[in-house]
């Protein structure tokens, strides 16, 4: 469910019909909507559960639930060439074909493509919607079987070891017994280490990149701003917002300005703005967006709005907080590696504050204990977290001699 | 990007010390190099020993240059990042012309010991008799082609002679299975000379280690 069409629903009932709460309702509840039924039924591959339930970490059952995904290039008889690329916070399944909310190319379209570093001619590439997303796979903005409305704030909470399990299930489903490789960044990042962690025997390597072991107080702080921002927007209704036929577009908006500020450098910001004002030669003595970097963040914020659900970010943003992988392994990160042959590359970036180098490194020194196949690289970059999505040579250099030592060591045709 | 690398890589004449450390070590072992700068020893024991090879580098750079050549590098200091890793991990861990820019070479030559079950170390002999010489000629500290910055630029701060090193390898408990020195032509000296004669006529020194 996309705010966007939401928006636009919004218009088109009011301007046709009587704004009754009826007609609201019955317009949420049918979900006529183009990006409104990518919840449902997402444009990409999905598959629905139905046999064995998901035993989420809340303990409990998630059944049916569905995931939706996208796949790129072949995968070969032997299936030994499929590589996982898991998205972030606010990311999705489209990682290199059009989104069809935004109309945009694919998030990382970038890296991924033929003779792009994760090669399509040689890697089939698999991207999965996270569980508790809002592009088609299960998450709160989903019908819940069992009262036909929105699940809403009766959407179980959970973990980033839950959104695991669930993109187990696909490969499974995929018939895949090991994955060449499970790549992601940020929240990608995390699910990559469960991954290692929880499924050791599956995964060939791995690449988490500007990520953390677990989620430090800084970043549950500025989560619990966003998620504040959202519930004290009167439009958020206690979480029921789609069948009020409202969106909570101002605390979304916050929430996801605030978050983008993390997402940048001081460094990057002070290159992009300074202290420029925004289409004007004087300030205007008003609150309206004087300097460029509000008229950005604005933009940010409503442009996120258009294409995010608001109960999905909670939820998200909450399995982020929850994600402790030492705490998962007695206290002791190392433990939750002991016996992996998994061939690690972690990387990190000099300006990234939100998931900084240390905590990379706190990685590599788990996978050190557990003598593991590691590789570090912090790439020097001022472009902040966000430097894993851009256009950084050096990650480039890095993910293609990676993946090319590893994939000759797993026996994969050049 | 990776083939073009490795081509230019092949091109350069490899290090005589790499060479003598490709015969210690044995085929298909788990190798640590501790200072492995831009890989090249990495990459031989790869093509001919077939070695699992892991590297250390303190440069970041040098690091992202192997990695980005497929080579299992991390950013790290053998002062700092070898505590951290388990009693007997490698077959064999590597320092090669590395030990004498180290800050405590000795607690770095007693974590070699204790991750692999045999240690390599080479290092440059500042017992050879040419610096003796400038030494003893200039009264300065002596400028060589392995030694080429001057005293305050040097990233060697821990400089030793093979007797010195034979003294530590005793005071760590090591057992010295074998050590090869060569001059500057790359010569092996012939491993009956005795000790004064290595360290007068050695330019560097290979000793292959293992923990009494």
């Amino acid at each position: 469910m996309t705010a966007e069409t939401s928006l636009e629903a919004k218009t088109a009932v009011s301007a046709s019909e009587p704004a009754s709460s009826d007609v609201v309702m019955e317009h949420a509840l049918e979900r006529p909507l183009a990006t409104s039924a990518e919840v449902d039924t997402p444009s990409s591959e999905v598959v629905v559960f139905r046999d064995k339930p998901l035993e989420l970490d809340c303990g409990q059952q998630l059944l049916p639930f569905q995931v939706a995904y996208c796949t790129y290039g072949t995968l070969n008889a032997e299936r030994t060439n499929a590589i996982l690329v898991c998205h972030a916070l606010t990311g999705d399944q489209y990682v290199a074909s059009r989104n069809p909310v935004t109309g945009k190319p694919g998030w990382w379209e970038i890296m991924i493509g033929p003779g792009k570093p994760i090669d399509t001619d040689r890697y089939f590439v698999i991207c999965v919607n996270i569980l508790g997303g809002c592009l088609g796979s299960t998450g709160p903005a989903s019908t819940n079987p069992a009262t036909g409305r929105p699940w809403g704030l009766d959407f179980p909470v959970i973990t980033i070891g839950d959104m695991v399990k669930a993109q187990a299930r696909l490969i499974d489903h995929l018939g895949i017994e090991k994955l060449f490789s499970v790549i992601g960044g940020s929240m990608g990042g995390m699910q990559v280490l469960e991954w290692a962690s929880r499924y050791k025997q599956r995964v060939f390597s791995a690449m988490p990149i500007a990520t953390a072991p677990w989620h430090s107080a800084q970043n549950i702080a500025f989560h619990e701003v966003g998620r504040q921002a959202v519930m004290a927007d009167p439009a958020w209704s206690g979480g029921r917002y789609i069948e009020a036929g409202t969106v909570p577009r101002r605390g979304l908006a916050v929430a996801r300005m605030a978050a983008h500020i993390t997402y940048l450098s001081e460094e990057a910001l002070e290159r992009k703005f300074g202290r420029s004002l925004q289409n004007r030669v004087a300030k205007t003595f008003s609150f309206s967006a004087d300097f460029q970097v509000e008229s950005y963040l604005r933009h940010q914020g409503s442009t996120f709005v258009d294409r995010f659900d608001a109960n999905s970010y909670l939820y998200i943003t909450r399995a982020m907080d929850y994600f402790d992988l030492a705490a998962d392994a007695g206290g002791k990160l190392a433990k939750g590696f002991e016996g992996t042959q998994t061939r690690f590359c972690v990387v990190s970036f000099t300006s990234d504050w939100l998931y900084p180098t240390r905590e990379s490194r706190e990685i590599v020194q788990a996978l050190n204990a557990v003598a593991a196949n590691v590789s570090f690289v912090e790439v020097e970059s001022d472009k902040g977290h966000d430097a894993f999505l851009l256009d950084e040579p050096e990650l480039f250099a890095t993910v293609r001699g990676f993946l090319g030592a590893a994939a000759k060591k797993r026996g994969l045709a050049a | 990007m990776l083939a073009r690398d490795d081509t230019a890589h092949r091109q350069l004449p490899h290090r005589v010390d790499h060479l003598l450390i490709a015969d210690m070590v044995a085929h298909g072992a788990r190798v640590l190099d501790v200072g492995c700068g831009d890989g090249a020893l990495l990459e031989l024991l790869g093509e001919r020993k077939q070695v699992d090879g892991r590297g250390i580098e303190v440069t970041r750079e040098k690091v992202n240059a192997c990695v980005a050549r497929g080579l299992s590098v991390i950013q790290g200091d053998a002062d700092r990042d070898l505590d951290k890793y388990p009693d007997k991990a490698f077959d064999y861990a590597i320092l090669s012309l590395t030990i004498q820019a180290t800050r405590r070479p000795k607690p770095v030559l007693e974590n070699l010991l204790r991750i692999g079950r045999h240690a390599i170390v080479s290092f440059p002999n500042f017992g050879h008799w040419w610096i003796r010489s400038q030494l003893l000629v200039t009264g300065r500290m002596p400028e060589t082609a392995n030694l080429p910055e001057p005293w305050y630029d040097s990233p060697d701060a821990h400089l030793c002679t093979i007797r010195d090193f034979v003294d530590l390898c005793r005071l760590v408990d090591a057992r010295v299975e074998s050590k090869v020195t060569f001059n500057a032509s790359g010569r092996q000296l012939g491993t009956w000379l005795p000790l004064t004669l290595h360290n007068l006529l050695g330019e560097k020194a290979v000793f292959l280690l293992t923990r009494r």
